[in-house]
């Protein structure tokens, strides 16, 4: 039948695709292929926009899969650059960094939360269970609404590692995805707690968010603060190639790390790291 | 006249390349849906070979960075909040039906219909919107944070009671005149013979809606995400949190390599079989009834 020899012609195209695509797009000159991390990937879209329009016949392509995949394709040749929002792991060696921003992770409570500030154990204990109600910290008699993050997100790594905890030891009531999710849950219930990027609750409390971030350490978390490395839970957000980068990927490094794309940053919510 | 209206149609010229056309066209609609099978079956096979089906049900918790792979909490929240939206829309869903079809006057029906279809038509993100900004705090008057078993079966009885409306009101009309004429004939009141007569006669095609409406429950993830809490747990009470097959690939996939990964689309796998055995399970209950 002439249906079942379609049907075999398809599913062969779709096995040989799947495994050629990355390195087709590799091995053409004039595209620079971008994956990672989905925190990196909006900004790298728009640097890419721009470095596109300044340089015609180059393309860059950006493709989101977390800092793990970016990492992993850097290293692979999957991918011209990787995206990473955190630091390299054991085993991760080999790559060559090259730091785009810095992005602070801050702790926020609803507006209306009389709490200014807790220290270091107030946060562990909040997390792990260990204090249950606001009462406890000098706010009212209500119950504490843990909003933690979704395992493999770069946030929930920066957090943990900062404050030293493990993820199985977090009671969490709450688990969310994005930033986005993160400030809606907590502008939502006054007795929560979250923790989400420094940029993206600044942008929504500009809006009229009714959500506080809290200082970490006696340090305001502003992005001024995390520009200039003062806030102690930041992450820095890099480019990775395998090695020396040469031709385009070169150009278009050294075009990401310029000044010309500080407004980019700061639109997205990140500092630029002071040189 | 004595054959088929296929072989009516090969005799022409012009139709044949119409049907050529039409066949190719069928034939790459049937076979997206089994190459994504296919697909899904590929990506989950490491995960499947190397750990084995059985490490989904006896890990002993979710930790998919570590290894562990407990998938039963996920399980449990899919069947628990379709269940409870199908327990929701269902009754409410035939009683819409039955209301368009037996009291409403036809320009009063007319316009209800295209509020349940319009109902319809709504993504799955602005409910998922709606219940985080709207419902999650009522919901958290209640005690907890909101998000949860109540606010996520709720969410989703909203989302599937226009495809139970739309098809019990579709079955109801497909009872036979004569049938309802001959209720009416015998002097019974109109929620008798809506209750008594047509609805056992629609009931049928209102299950198909049911079942059909369980697939969509099963599969819907974004407005359950939102809502639902998402803690890998099975839930002690209706306000405690969950987190649905469908929620899990969507917070983890992003971000999942290699095993992690793998894990996931085996998930989705099961999702799939369970989705599919649902399809069948529509249409033998379609053929029973015709049958009969």
């Amino acid at each position: 039948m002439a249906r079942t020899r379609i049907v075999a012609l398809l599913l062969l195209a779709v096995f040989a695709g799947g495994c050629g695509v990355g390195d087709a797009a590799a091995a053409s000159g004039a595209r620079l292929v971008l994956t990672g991390s989905s925190t990196v990937a909006p900004l790298a879209a728009e640097i890419g926009k721009r470095f596109e329009e300044l340089n015609p016949p180059a393309r860059v392509d950006v493709q989101t899969g977390g800092s793990s995949r970016g990492i992993a394709d850097a290293k692979s040749g999957a991918a011209d650059i990787g995206m990473a929002s955190r630091a390299l792991k054991d085993g991760e060696e080999g790559l060559t960094v090259f730091p785009l921003a810095r992005d602070g992770v801050a702790l926020i409570v609803h507006a209306d939360n009389p709490v200014r500030e807790l220290s270091r154990d107030e946060v562990t204990g909040v997390f792990t269970g260990r204090i249950q109600r606001w009462s406890e910290l000098g706010g009212p008699d209500s119950e504490i609404t843990v909003v933690n993050k979704a395992e493999g997100r770069a946030t929930l790594e920066v957090f943990l590692a900062h404050f030293g905890l493990d993820n199985r030891e977090v009671q969490a009531d709450v688990v969310i995805g994005d930033n986005e999710q993160g400030v809606k849950t907590v502008a939502g219930n006054r007795s929560a707690i979250g923790y989400v990027s420094v940029g993206t609750a600044e942008l929504d409390i500009a809006l009229g968010v009714p959500i506080r971030l809290l200082p970490a350490g006696g340090v305001e978390a502003s992005t001024e603060n995390v520009a200039n490395g003062t806030f102690p839970i930041a992450r820095q957000l890099s480019l990775l190639t395998p090695g020396e980068p040469s031709g385009l990927a070169r150009e278009f490094l050294t075009f990401a790390q310029s000044e010309e794309v500080h407004d980019l940053i700061a639109q997205q919510g990140f500092a630029p790291i002071a040189r | 006249m004595t054959s088929s209206p296929s072989r009516a149609l090969r005799r022409s010229r012009a139709d044949g390349a119409l049907v050529a056309a039409l066949a190719a066209g069928a034939a790459t609609a049937g076979s997206i849906v089994v190459l994504i099978f296919a697909f899904v079956a590929r990506e989950a096979w490491p995960a499947l070979r190397e750990r084995g089906p059985l490490r989904f049900v006896t890990d002993e918790a979710w930790h998919p960075s570590d290894g562990e792979l407990l998938l039963l909490p996920m399980v449990a929240g899919t069947l628990l909040t379709t269940l409870g939206a199908l327990l929701l829309a269902g009754p409410l869903g035939i009683a819409s039906g039955i209301f368009a079809r037996f009291y409403a006057p036809a320009r009063a029906a007319r316009l209800y219909r295209r509020l349940v279809a319009l109902l319809a038509g709504i993504p799955s993100v602005l409910f998922g919107l709606w219940g985080l900004v709207v419902l999650v705090p009522l919901v958290a008057r209640l005690g907890g944070s909101g998000q949860g078993l109540l606010s996520a079966t709720l969410v989703l009885a909203l989302m599937i009671l226009p495809t139970v409306a739309i098809t019990a009101d579709a079955a109801l009309g497909a009872v036979p005149q004569p049938v309802l004429q001959g209720a009416a004939a015998l002097g019974l009141g109109r929620w008798t013979i809506a209750r008594r007569v047509a609805v056992p006669a629609a009931r049928s095609g209102i299950a198909t809606g049911l079942l059909l409406a369980a697939g969509r429950g099963l599969g819907e993830t974004m407005a359950v995400l939102m809502v639902a809490g998402n803690v890998v747990q099975v839930p002690d009470g209706p306000l405690a949190p969950l987190r649905t097959v469908t929620a899990n690939i969507a917070l983890e996939m992003g971000y999942a390599t290699e095993g992690h990964r793998s894990a996931l689309f085996a998930s989705g796998l099961a999702l799939m079989v369970t989705v599919g055995a649902l399809v069948v399970l529509v249409e033998w209950q379609r053929r029973r009834t015709v049958r009969a």
